[in-house]
């Protein structure tokens, strides 16, 4: 038996386990997974609501992380993608009367054709040039949407007011509970697919373009279309958070997908570790909860306290969560020993 | 008829026909032709600027040629874009190694069988059937790939913390992921000591041998051409210089020439 057969037949080597993965171990999955579906019961409504938006964030800063954790591509412009998941689930709600669980997976569509399409003239640009016609993008959208021309259907500066779903079947929970549950399940669902979609040939594509894009090229890979494809996928997932988000919070205005959105969202990604993909929640959890926390502590600089921290965080783990989770790993292991 | 019945029955697997590059006002190649047969390693050499690395970027459709043609069993290569290479059988390595330094060497070499594979984004998502089943499929060539280049020990390994020889020994695994007809080696011998180099050489050949792959070997390195080779192109200047076997072309006073210059230069 050769040196690499044994190897390979020590360990199951075969199944796609790198070291450094995109993933947590399926022990700590099944925590996570346990304290938030237990997590709620025991909390008041505004807590719970609070937690839908933290799966909401958490399904954005994913969506970011695919494209620039997973292809390497830079966008500051989720913004945009956002809010036309958000307008679609409000308007199909709203003036066609759709149901709001139908109205997500319009709203991918919608956003995943609206990047796959905004990935074709980005295919040109790179790096802190790709961000910056994403940024284009991202201070666009506001005004579009306010348009007089769209606003029969946009409700323009004023927004629409999206009414808010009853539990299904009699369930006897309140609607933020059942809005979170829901919202939970489509959450796994997409963070379950994303983890397969990076693990096979398309996301080996997608880091071999990240990596290095004349070498994959070389292998065979089309680099523009998995360029586009990455886009595509990345808007298609912050589309279905924003219907979600617009569905939580029962409004949608111009002004609620500003670039500071955009930027929030990018925050939470390098804060979760990017290219991991289970940081995307501590990600979120950090754009909602902290600048709360900054609040409490100043009420009149709570920015810069906010920054304080935000600068701490980055000085302190520059890999972000990712690099706490290596280290508790790390220590749990000699803990065992 | 004698001519005739050659170019039939050893038909070349790669053809250069008369391929000039011009950039600018500069003509990097001018004219050069040759054929390249199943199962023959050549090598091409020639001094620095002589335009080894452009025909090479030709091949691998990196350069469009200003005029001539490539033709791979037959058919011009020249219509296909970059990354429609690999499925008709050529496959390359880089000068200073080119691999994805993010992922480990199974992920390097699985993304090798790009070419040879299909999937879509929703199946890969959803891991249908067909998905897992193709999965299974290139983890067995891939471990098979490992095992032959002696990389099973470093499998889980991510590529940038490994040595230079061995990230050399995975791009040529990821290389041969997409079985290959013809392996386009770019200078592999750059950067190895005396002894790396040896080793290489034996590689090349048990490569060719056994993976029946025919090679093309771009390289400075002289010793190495002269002991693994069967048929040499010495480039000068953009033109073919000389083309025959190792030891017509060492002898070939214009090849000498342009290596140490002549007397009265």
């Amino acid at each position: 038996m050769s040196a690499a057969e044994e190897v390979i037949t020590k360990a199951p080597a075969v199944e796609a386990v790198p070291k450094r993965g995109m993933t947590l171990g399926l022990g700590a999955s099944l925590v996570m997974l346990a304290a938030l579906i237990i997590g709620p019961l025991f909390l008041k409504n505004f807590i719970i609501f609070q937690m839908t938006m933290l799966l909401i964030y958490g399904l954005a800063v994913l969506a970011l992380n695919i494209l620039t954790g997973g292809s390497g591509q830079f966008s500051l412009g989720q913004s945009a993608f956002y809010a036309v998941g958000a307008y679609t689930s409000a308007i199909l709600m709203e003036h066609a009367g759709v149901n709001y669980a139908l109205t997500l997976p319009v709203a991918g569509l919608i956003c995943f054709g609206f990047g796959f399409a905004f990935g074709q003239p980005a295919l040109r640009l790179s790096g802190i040039y790709l961000a910056l016609a994403t940024f284009a993008l991202a201070v666009a959208m506001p005004q579009l949407l306010k348009l007089g021309f769209f606003e029969h259907w946009t409700g323009g500066v004023q927004g629409l007011v999206v009414t808010k779903p009853d539990p299904p079947f009699g369930l006897t929970m309140s609607q933020d509970m059942w809005l979170y549950y829901f919202t939970l399940a489509i959450s796994l669902g997409i963070y379950i697919a994303s983890v397969n979609l990076l693990r096979s040939r398309s996301g080996r594509a997608f880091m071999a373009i990240r990596d290095n894009e004349i070498a994959a090229s070389a292998m065979g890979v089309d680099v523009a279309l998995y360029k586009t494809l990455a886009f595509g996928v990345s808007a298609g997932v912050t589309g279905v958070a924003g219907g979600l988000g617009a569905i939580a919070v029962q409004f949608v205005a111009p002004d609620s997908y500003t670039v500071t959105l955009a930027i929030s969202l990018f925050v939470g990604m390098v804060i979760g570790g990017v290219g991991w993909l289970p940081g995307s929640i501590v990600g979120s959890a950090f754009i909602i909860f902290v600048p709360n926390i900054a609040e409490h502590i100043s009420k009149g600089l709570s920015g810069a306290v906010f920054g304080v921290l935000l600068f701490l965080a980055i000085f302190l783990v520059p890999h972000g969560a990712r690099q706490v989770a290596i280290v508790a790993e790390q220590l749990v292991r000699k803990l065992k020993k | 008829m004698a001519q005739a019945q050659l170019a039939q029955g050893n038909a070349p697997l790669l053809a250069v026909r008369d391929v000039s590059v011009v950039f600018g006002g500069i003509i990097a190649l001018n004219g050069v032709s040759f054929d390249m047969h199943k199962g023959a390693i050549l090598g091409l050499i020639g001094p620095n600027g002589a335009g080894k690395t452009t025909l090479f970027n030709c091949l691998s459709r990196l350069y469009q040629p200003s005029s001539g043609d490539i033709l791979m069993e037959g058919a011009s290569i020249l219509t296909r874009p970059p990354h429609r290479i690999a499925e008709i059988g050529i496959g390359r390595t880089f000068q200073n190694v080119a691999l994805f330094p993010n992922l480990s060497v199974l992920d390097n070499v699985r993304v090798g069988t790009h070419s040879r594979t299909s999937s879509d984004i929703i199946s890969d998502s959803l891991q249908l059937g067909w998905v897992r089943r193709g999965e299974a499929e290139i983890n067995r060539k891939v471990v098979d790939i490992l095992d032959y280049l002696n990389l099973g020990s470093v499998a889980h390994t991510v590529v940038s913390g490994l040595p230079f020889g061995t990230q050399k020994r995975v791009e040529l695994a990821r290389a041969l992921a997409a079985d290959p007809k013809i392996l386009l080696l770019d200078e592999p011998a750059g950067g190895l000591n005396h002894e790396e180099v040896h080793v290489l050489g034996d590689l090349i050949r048990r490569v060719r041998d056994e993976r029946h792959v025919t090679v093309l070997l771009v390289e400075h390195h002289m010793g190495l051409v002269m002991s693994i080779a069967d048929h040499v192109v010495a480039l000068n200047f953009g033109r073919k210089l000389a083309e025959g076997t190792p030891a017509q072309v060492q002898a070939d006073p214009d090849v000498i020439k342009a290596y140490l210059g002549s007397k009265d230069q």
